[in-house]
């Protein structure tokens, strides 16, 4: 009882038969190859496996690969452009962002729809954007510092670009 | 957590999931954000042979006004509800709900009427579909009708919609004069579920004497309920802190609290009692 999808990852577009019951999270990593989205919880609780569905962050072990019919999806390859980091990761590695790195995709994808909806977020709303992500090493102060630099360093690079044009 | 095999339908529009709704009755189940029925099926306790996605039919998700109501489809994401400017000025109270639901990743998924469709006795929506006095639109092939939100949640888990029914709309009146709204809660920490959940609407006259109250409690019975006895001790009287805290000793009158391993019946009680207190000082403070 195969389906056929069709679902663009990170630019690039895949078609694909496979069984309703498949997972994102495991199309994503078993199909396509794409293991940067990890599974932590499998039971919707730890963020480990978020990513962008249509630039919306959504735990991947909690949607099917046939909802993905059609639509556009991020994971943590898909932020790099040209070998040079996104700001996002920029700041996880700059501000020790993470320790095992089990939680850090998903966080960074999380953090990525934040910014998006707030690009100058109070630590308040940080707290609040990463809410449901989980992290067992760093305590988050880290993070929410990694957070916030790649806040300052997109409002930089922006500026920088306009007074350039 | 592999769910069992199913068979997957995307309909485009609302006629052509009622249609496969109709033949497959109770052997199907509809999905919406999937928030509750995916983990649902990932823990085999659900097992639908059919699974109808309602991701499809854009026509489920607006909101909209109506002269003094406001018109919410089903597929409407909670997201969509917490950021709408509209429900923010005319019905901050269901925006305010929303807004409280688990996280960002579970708000960009999960549905109003996937939420009151499941009736999960921790949701917050109904509390506040409770205190709003909403209507519900229901709709199979045989035709519609509404259902009052008092009389939708059933039982733990269970809604007075049939077979075969799609809830389609959520109707909800716009905030009134001299009126205050408030969702106050306790979230479960790991899953962000409601502990205790209080939603007030409150109607005062300028002498700060209450007119009319409607107070929705989630999180401590088998189904939200409209707590009546707190209304009955408000209404009519000057909304001083000996009448709160009064009103709000009885939020929990004739309810037997669940037990379970996040908190006892007492504690949950004790809860029902403190944040319905809290939920109306703030919406007293709103109007
Ligand atoms: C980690 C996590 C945390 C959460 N925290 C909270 C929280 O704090 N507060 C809270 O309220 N909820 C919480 N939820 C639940 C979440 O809000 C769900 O999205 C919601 O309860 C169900 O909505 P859905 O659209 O995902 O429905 P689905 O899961 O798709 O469906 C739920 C049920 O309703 C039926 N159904 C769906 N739509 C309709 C319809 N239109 N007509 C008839 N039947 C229908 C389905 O067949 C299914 O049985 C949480 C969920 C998760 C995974
Ligand atoms: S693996 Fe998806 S939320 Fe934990
Ligand atoms: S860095 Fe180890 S879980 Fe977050």
């Amino acid at each position: 009882m195969g389906r056929t999808i069709e679902v663009t990852i990170n630019g690039l577009l895949y078609r694909h038969d496979v069984e309703p019951r498949l997972l994102l999270v495991h199309y994503l990593r078993d199909v396509i190859g794409l293991t940067g989205t990890h599974i932590g919880c499998e039971t919707s609780l730890c963020g480990a496996c978020t990513v962008l569905f249509n630039g919306a962050a959504v735990k991947s072990c909690t949607l099917f690969a046939v909802q993905a019919d059609g639509a556009e999806i991020t994971t943590i390859e898909g932020l790099a452009e040209n070998g040079q980091l996104h700001p996002i990761q920029e700041g996880f590695w700059m501000k020790h962002g993470l320790q095992c790195g089990y939680c850090t995709p998903g966080m960074i994808l999380a953090a990525h729809q934040l910014l998006s909806r707030s690009p100058d977020p109070s630590e308040e709303e940080i707290r609040r954007g990463i809410e449901g992500n989980l992290c067992r090493c760093t305590g988050y102060q880290h993070i929410i510092e990694a957070i916030r630099y790649a806040a300052e360093k997109i409002r930089v690079t922006r500026e920088g670009g306009a007074r350039s044009k | 957590m592999i769910p069992t095999a199913f068979e997957y339908f995307r309909p485009a529009n609302l006629s052509e999931a009622l249609a496969l709704l109709e033949q497959y009755k109770d052997e199907a189940k509809l999905l919406a954000g999937g928030h509750s029925l995916i983990p649902l099926m990932k823990l085999r306790l659900a097992q639908p042979q059919y699974v109808i996605d309602l991701g499809g039919v854009k026509e489920l998700s607006y909101i909209r006004e109506s002269g003094e109501h406001l018109l919410i489809g089903a597929m409407t994401r909670h997201v969509d509800v917490e950021t709408s400017e509209m429900l923010r000025q005319r019905c901050p109270l269901l925006a305010e709900t929303a807004h409280r639901i688990g996280d960002v990743q579970v708000r960009n998924m999960g549905t109003i009427g996937g939420s009151l469709a499941h009736a999960d006795p921790a949701a917050d929506y109904p509390a506040a579909i409770l205190a709003l006095g909403a209507e519900l639109r229901a709709v199979s092939t045989k035709g519609e009708r509404w259902i009052r939100a008092e009389d939708f949640f059933v039982d733990m888990l269970t809604t007075a919609l049939q077979p075969g029914e799609i809830l389609v709309e959520v109707k909800v009146p716009a905030l009134g004069p001299r009126t205050g709204t408030a969702y106050v809660k306790v979230a479960q920490k790991a899953s962000g579920f409601a502990l205790c959940g209080v939603a007030v609407v409150l109607a005062v006259d300028p002498n700060g004497v209450c007119q009319d109250v409607a107070v929705g409690i989630t999180g401590i019975a088998p189904k939200a309920y409209r707590a009546r006895a707190v209304e009955e001790a408000l209404r009519g009287r000057a909304l001083d802190a000996s009448v709160i805290a009064n009103a709000s000793a009885k939020a929990t009158e004739g309810i037997d609290p669940l037990e379970d391993l996040h908190a006892s019946a007492e504690y949950r009680a004790h809860l029902a009692r403190v944040w319905c207190r809290r939920a109306i000082e703030q919406a007293r403070e709103s109007v």
